[in-house]
């Protein structure tokens, strides 16, 4: 096990450079003088010719991108010419949003979707099951921002007046507010990792009102936390309910399900404990590719929930060309899937020893 | 319903070429049949747009209301209104006949990114896999590195590269779409590559080309062909993504996409402008998916075997 972790490890790094080099060009590419294009057209001479030097665009290209790689591994990811301050700053405030968001959309697609995949495969061909499977196929073409806004029209609108009411946007009520964990512990003068792990735990609302026991404030996150979820989760859903429907269809025909019910074991475990193990390979599979779909649904939703996430950050900077910030975002996202997917590789290795030896 | 293909398999299997057979089973197929219901409504209405929406998409109408509801006379709309199916958009124009050019755009986009994809993906793919060693190896770490992006993000990032704008969009998605076709054509050569008609005919002296182009690639086709439909799907989608985004196509081009985007603050007061684009998106999609989904089912050799039995 630790042998597959040590290689599956170092097989990371050539992908490491590779989308640390595609972070760098992202700015290098940009048509034009990279001078006029992040300060605008009215940027005089002077002002282009220290900005070079700031950023180091003089030097050659290769050590521009030594230089790179050894900012980047230090956390320092620039500064956003909209804001005048530091990207990593912008990172710790956005990407909070953006995590919760993908794990509550990939809790919601995984627990229902393996429900419902596991009831339709149990009784084939039944109306539960061609339900089901017209579902699945409608969800899997649906753009997720277009469910975004239909849940937010039923939920919000039809629903007003009922306790169904789910509110549309925004990250918390309008009453409610976080609070201030650099402040709430005096850890203001932090730099460096410590001041970026503080930053996160404080934008997060979830875990801010964790921390500080404010239960109110945590139930008013999750309440504004089920629309985008849902309507993030839908997608992978029906994949996720399809891949476990047919791989649980097949496993069940197979010989040591056949033994296990002839020993006389109760149906009921014999899907739980026999043939769900099986079927949880592929699937695990599938929701690690799906990690993408669920990433990329955030950054759309974050849009049409009006949430203060990455995805609305780096919109907002790519429209008004802050290149740093969308250099940085792309760079995060890319860490954060590449990691989600070791962690697929890692767990697909635990459950199925096969895949270990290869 | 298996049982029955599987009792017309067995009666016909013996006359009929396996093309013949594959496009058989495709018509035999439900969901391949309502795919191809779907894709043949929407190709008719790219193809007639100008006869059967009734406004022009991008032209004013005077004398209505701003994002008014749809009105429709069997409904109970007054006869003396003219007839609006979709309703008004926000520029008071006709909805339904945005939604109808709308198909045009779409099917454009779906299979131009494709096309695109799979013709540059192919030939790094059938390159890597014909030539295999260092070749190989470096031009699927390339394709490692761009699938280590989640795909809609490494679009929007190419975006910010190329500026915004419907052709560079197509463009970003296009560029995005190629490893998923490369490794497909690599890891078909590679396995076309070893087989007997292949070794045989490199034993009577075939060039390179000719193997690669006259054996190996028609036999890949098969996969290929899957792929590039489901692909089409999923190129609508980023495509309508980026639209709605503002980095994609611009106003006042009838794309689903933008006009969701457009109207997206609207949806309490106006929701039909949001709906009706979303519906056509959606149907598209499904259309190209089911068909998808057929095709693989017609073609897949190992499927065939499994679907009878």
């Amino acid at each position: 096990m630790l042998r597959f972790m040590a290689r599956r490890l170092v097989l990371l790094i050539p992908v490491a450079i590779g989308i640390l080099l595609v972070t760098f060009l992202i700015v290098r590419l940009i048509p034009g003088d990279p001078c006029i294009a992040m300060l605008g057209e009215r940027a005089t001479e002077a002002k282009c010719d220290a900005f070079k030097e700031r950023y180091g665009l003089n030097d050659n290209v290769f050590v521009q991108f030594v230089r790179y790689i050894g900012n980047m591994a230090q956390g320092d990811f620039g500064n956003s010419i909209r804001f005048s301050r530091p990207v990593s700053d912008i990172v710790a405030e956005r990407l909070p949003m953006t995590i919760e968001l993908t794990l509550f959309a990939m809790l919601f697609s995984t627990t229902v979707g393996i429900f419902l995949g596991i009831i339709s495969a149990l009784k084939p061909n039944s109306l539960t099951d061609t339900l089901t499977m017209i579902l699945a196929n409608i969800g899997v073409s649906m753009p997720v921002f277009w469910l975004g806004l239909m849940l937010a029209y039923f939920f919000a609108l039809v629903m007003k007046d009922t306790p169904l009411f789910i509110p549309p946007s925004g990250r918390l009520g309008a009453s409610v507010t976080l609070i201030n964990l650099a402040k709430h512990w005096g850890l203001e003068n932090l730099t460096g990792v410590p001041k970026f792990v503080v930053y996160f735990m404080s934008n997060s609302a979830i875990l801010n009102s964790i921390i500080t026991g404010n239960w109110s404030t945590l139930k008013d996150a999750l309440w504004h936390l089920i629309l985008p979820s849902v309507a993030v989760g839908t997608i992978p859903l029906a994949i996720i309910a399809r891949m476990t429907r047919s791989t649980l269809v097949e496993v069940m025909q197979q010989d040591y399900v056949r033994t296990a019910r002839a020993k006389g074991v109760k149906e009921r475990n014999v899907v739980s404990s026999h043939a769900m193990r099986n079927v949880m390979i592929p699937v695990i599979t599938i929701i690690g590719i799906e990690t993408g779909s669920l990433l990329s649904g955030a950054v759309l939703t974050e849009t049409v929930f009006a949430l203060p996430g990455v995805g609305t950050m780096l919109v907002q900077s790519i429209l008004s060309r802050d290149y740093p910030v969308v250099q940085g975002f792309t760079l995060i996202i890319a860490i954060i899937f590449v990691l989600i997917n070791l962690f697929v590789d890692v767990s697909y290795a635990y459950l199925d020893p096969r895949v270990r030896l290869e | 319903m298996s049982s029955n293909v599987a009792i017309l398999d067995a009666s016909k299997i013996k006359y009929s070429s396996p093309g013949r057979e594959a496009v058989r089973r495709l018509f035999h197929h439900r969901s391949a049949i309502i795919g191809m219901i779907i894709l043949g409504f929407l190709l008719t209405l790219a193809i007639f747009a100008e006869q059967i929406a009734p406004y022009n998409p991008i032209q004013l109408l005077r004398d209505v209301d701003r994002r008014a509801a749809p009105c429709i006379h069997l409904l109970g709309c007054p006869a003396d209104q003219p007839e609006h199916l979709f309703g008004i958009d926000g520029n008071s124009r006709d909805l339904l006949s945005r939604v109808i050019f709308g198909s045009r755009l779409s099917l454009q986009v779906g299979v131009s990114t494709v096309s695109f994809a799979i013709l540059i993906g192919g030939i790094i793919g059938a390159i890597a896999g014909f030539i295999g060693g260092w070749v190989d190896d470096v031009l699927m770490r390339v394709m490692d590195v761009l699938m280590a992006f989640p795909s809609l993000l490494l679009a929007i990032a190419i975006v910010s590269v190329l500026g915004t704008g419907l052709i560079n969009a197509l463009l970003a998605i296009g560029i995005v779409s190629i490893p998923r076709f490369a490794r497909l054509v690599r890891s078909t050569v590679i396995s076309v590559k070893e087989l007997e008609y292949v070794v045989a005919a490199r034993s009577i002296g075939a060039t390179q080309g000719r193997l690669l182009f006259g054996h190996i690639i028609p036999n890949s086709l098969t996969p290929l062909i899957v792929q590039a439909t489901l692909g089409i799907a999923t190129a609508i989608l980023d495509a309508a993504a980026l639209s709605f985004l503002g980095l994609g196509a611009e106003p006042p081009r009838p794309e689903w996409g933008l006009m969701l985007g457009e109207e997206r603050n609207s949806i309490f007061n106006a929701p039909h402008l949001v709906f009706f684009p979303g519906v056509a998106i959606m149907l598209t999609v499904l259309g190209f998916n089911l068909l998808g989904d057929g095709l693989r089912d017609a073609l897949d050799p190992r499927l065939r075997g499994t679907g009878a039995g």
